[in-house]
């Protein structure tokens, strides 16, 4: 079996939760006989982080690869980069969510808060200014971060049905905002610019995008709150005992969630200068979900990357585009994607099983 | 000869020896047994000694049939065994009694001690059968539980007792025990140890893993060394005394257990004051702790020797009294506000309450000192490394790199990691419960050496502990506590065993 074409979640589960029989972690002591284990004892960890990394890299090359074989039009410059601007509401609300997962919690509301921000911002930027309706769409999705950051640390009831349950109260908002109409901007002015603007042949939309995924990226891998967000991920007792904010802590990721998700819808309605408030809802939320999953992070916390998350919404992206373009009839394509998610988290099970 | 367990009619499974013949296992390249023998027979206590790491859980599970031999055979009564499953082992009469114990917590003692076996009609649950069937187990372990209780509501103790109830109901022909006191007090040992007893005479012939070597010697029939997976010596237990059984773990002579005390001087300062401290089981808790100075809390499970360090941290609602550390006073729940204060903490489990155990040795040292190694939040990678090295080095943890995962190492080298992360703060106070459980004899002593030159730098320390050496050999003060009250406190020449097993089990005035 060529392992290193698993592709998601050959990663070390966060912790151990039972052993069943006996001391289990006695065999994979190498620390005893300090030398003559030395070498293995670097080995082990390092393969297996890298075999993590590799595990979402590899089939997304590997796909890429076949994608450009298969069909001329795909590699053109026009039709990548119009990948991108299509994903960038995802790539930046899967960067946000990859930190809410991290932290130990789940965030299934980021659809509807994408949808609520952008007919939010249409509404306003219809009569007043770019800069009241952005800020009036990104002051929405913080404050849908705060409302779910402060039911799940302080009243604490479980992620799930908190933000489960948001989703319906922000889509019932946003239905209210727009009676169920349609919100159409003209393109032009200056929230149309917000994402259509080009630099080096790249819309503004993906270099905004771009510059969240990377302040993310190095907010979780480089910073005191990423490691944080790690630790109240992994043990929050534990991190909790050392001195950590625990309940801070993940009521920010639950914010920037939020606040990702008005991004999002930002740049959604500049780029499409339409906004519904259907748009985004549980579908975008479970894509981003799924996509950030099969890009290795964990769904119990305490172990994920921004930038793995960030190729695995590609990774889907690349799927769907690939469908279109060797025009394979696209009904197949969620049966595949719920393949892969399958594929991803019961592989990881059985990993977690045999590390026992 | 049947193994096969009915669900209402159970075999009796008196299988003769059972002898596992050169079996070696090896992990990922690494040895972890290689090529020991041993013969178990009924109705035999048979003990496996060994520092962490040197192959006693690896053999425990060979018996028990959890993994299977790379080389070598096991063998029941003569004949061949390969076991596939739990079930499986359990249906030849072998049970395992682990470590970390495997109830259910949301069921009753007698679900829990008929899980899998239950007496049933199809699916349906005979209640009445089951609890017949208890009696019968209850007769036969000679203790007794509430058949109706729900295990969550138990102490550890207890739990273990459903552990060994449900050994009996299954009619256990070989009993491998993990570890089976790590957790109890003194009393709940004696009476485990009644209990062991008693399944030897039973004719169950009973594996036993234990670090502690009174306990080994006072039960065991046979004696079994293990050093690095290697067989040392197998030997009649009268034979053996501490001395030469620690020679055979460690491959060397052990000097003397403790370190030498340091003194105290009574004019130092008085760093921590405790006063009338009431919360979630304690009560009205005065005490107080001098620079240089280790004061032992003494007491049984369950007497409120944890709450009450939890409440000193500050990680406790208080329901009166006061923590004042260094004229420092700390009203507020915030354990965080504490390690500011310049108080310290190890809790008792490391694995629950201490370390992330699928992160780095660099992430899991680095935590409560982040602040300082980082400028804007943004991680000086450098000032991280060295200052992690430093520790690490100072508490003799053995890695071979950083980013070492921590559930790879042993459990000696863990609970140094904690050390390693509370002594980065530089605390004044240092409380530490349970500062050596499931550590074995080297980093037993190194821990030892490393609070007392600590204490000597000038650290107030305490040490809370269920074994009664420890706080002997290493505490100047010892407070003694009983239903979440301080019911002695000794010092100097009347700090002996006596003094605080008396105190531990004394009636208080008043109730």
């Amino acid at each position: 079996m060529n392992k290193q074409f698993w592709p998601p979640l050959l990663r070390i589960p966060p912790d151990d939760k039972k052993e069943h029989t006996m001391n289990a972690t006695e065999p994979a002591r190498l620390d005893q006989p300090a030398s003559r284990n030395a070498l293995a004892m670097v080995r082990v960890p390092q393969f297996l982080r890298s075999w993590r990394t590799t595990g979402i890299l590899i089939p997304f090359v590997v796909l890429f690869a076949f994608l450009c074989l298969k069909s001329a039009p795909f590699h053109s410059t026009h039709n990548l980069i119009n990948i991108l601007n299509q994903q960038a509401s995802t790539l930046c609300i899967a960067a946000a969510c990859t930190l809410v997962l991290v932290a130990g919690g789940i965030d299934l509301s980021v659809g509807a808060t994408y949808g609520l921000a952008s007919v939010v911002g249409g509404e306003l930027a219809m009569h007043h200014s770019a800069g009241i309706a952005m800020a009036a769409a990104l002051g929405v999705g913080l404050l849908v971060g705060v409302i779910n950051g402060l039911i799940v640390t302080v009243v604490k009831i479980s992620p799930l049905i908190t933000t489960l349950a948001m989703s319906f109260v922000v889509s019932g908002v946003a239905l209210k905002v727009t009676q169920g109409n349609l919100i159409s901007l003209p393109p032009s002015g200056a929230f149309y610019l917000l994402a259509n603007m080009h630099f080096l042949k790249v819309p503004s939309g993906v270099w905004l995008t771009g510059a969240l995924v990377v302040i993310l990226a190095l907010l979780l891998s480089r910073t005191t709150i990423g490691r944080y967000v790690v630790a109240a991920g992994g043990n929050a007792e534990a991190a909790r005992l050392a001195g950590v904010r625990v309940n801070s802590i993940k009521l920010m990721t639950y914010v920037l969630s939020g606040f990702a998700a008005g991004i999002g819808g930002c740049i959604d309605l500049s780029r499409l200068s339409s906004a519904e408030a259907s748009s985004g809802g549980n579908t975008l939320a479970f894509t981003v979900l799924a996509a950030v999953v099969v890009g290795g992070t964990s769904i119990a916390g305490g172990e994920g990357s921004v930038w793995r998350s960030t190729i695995g919404v590609l990774f889907v992206a690349l799927i769907g585009n690939g469908f279109i373009l060797l025009s394979i009839n696209p009904l197949y394509q969620q049966i595949v994607l719920g393949g892969i998610l399958l594929l991803a988290v019961g592989l990881d099970s059985w990993f977690r099983y045999r590390a026992q | 000869m049947s193994q096969v367990v009915d669900d209402d009619m159970h075999v009796d499974n008196t299988g003769g020896d059972l002898v596992a013949a050169g079996v070696s296992k090896q992990y990922g390249g690494v040895s972890a047994l290689s090529n020991v023998s041993i013969r178990l027979e009924p109705g035999k206590i048979h003990a496996l000694i060994g520092e962490n790491g040197a192959g006693k859980s690896t053999l425990g599970k060979i018996i028990a049939g959890v993994i299977s031999p790379d080389e070598g055979s096991v063998t029941l009564g003569g004949k061949a065994l390969s076991l596939r499953s739990p079930r499986d082992a359990i249906a030849h009469g072998i049970v395992t009694i682990a470590q970390e114990l495997t109830v259910v917590p949301s069921l009753s003692v007698a679900a829990n001690v008929f899980l899998g076996s239950e007496s049933s009609l199809g699916s349906v649950i005979r209640r009445g059968e089951m609890l017949r069937r208890y009696q019968e187990v209850v007769a036969m372990a000679g203790f007794d539980l509430p058949a109706d209780a729900l295990v969550g509501t138990l102490s550890t103790a207890d739990k273990q007792k459903v552990e060994v109830m449900r050994a009996l109901s299954r009619k256990a022909s070989v009993v491998i025990m993990d570890e089976p006191s790590a957790a109890l007090s003194t009393n709940e040992i004696s009476a485990l140890h009644g209990i062991i007893r008693q399944l030897a005479q039973r004719g169950v012939a009973i594996v036993l893993i234990s670090h502690f070597l009174s306990e080994v010697l006072e039960l065991a029939d046979t004696i079994t060394t293990l050093r690095d997976g290697h067989l040392i010596a197998t030997q009649p237990s009268s034979e053996c005394n501490e001395q030469s059984l620690i020679e055979g773990m460690l491959g060397r002579v052990q000097t003397a257990a403790y370190p030498v005390k340091s003194l105290v001087d009574d004019s130092a300062p008085l760093l921590l004051h405790v006063e009338h401290l009431s919360a979630p089981q304690v009560n009205d808790c005065s005490l107080s702790v001098r620079s240089g100075e280790i004061l032992g809390i003494a007491g049984l499970v369950g007497s409120g020797r944890s709450e009450l360090v939890r409440a000193i941290f500050r990680d406790a609602p208080l329901r009166g009294g006061s923590v004042v550390l260094n004229g420092v006073p700390l009203p507020q729940r915030s354990p965080r506000r504490s390690i500011r204060a310049g108080m310290a903490y190890i809790p008792e489990s490391r694995k629950e309450l201490g370390l992330l155990m699928g992160r780095s040795i660099r992430e899991n040292v680095g935590l409560s000192r982040l602040h300082a190694l980082s400028r804007w939040t943004w991680i000086t990678r450098r000032r991280e490394r060295d200052a992690v090295q430093e520790q690490v080095d100072a508490t003799t943890v053995k890695s071979a790199s950083l980013s070492q995962v921590v559930r790879s190492l042993s459990g000696g080298n863990q609970q140094k990691l904690l050390f390693a992360r509370t002594l980065m703060c530089g605390p004044q106070l240092l409380i530490c419960d349970e500062p050596t459980r499931g550590v074995d004899v080297g980093s037993k002593r190194a821990i030892y050496d490393l609070l007392a030159q600590k204490a000597q730098e000038g650290m107030g320390i305490i040490v809370v502990s269920s074994e009664l050496e420890e706080i002997l050999g290493l505490c100047h003060r010892v407070v003694v506590m009983r239903h979440g009250r301080i019911s002695a406190e000794l010092q100097g020449d009347d700090v002996n065993e006596q003094a605080i097993l008396a105190a531990a089990f004394a009636d208080p005035a008043g109730r």
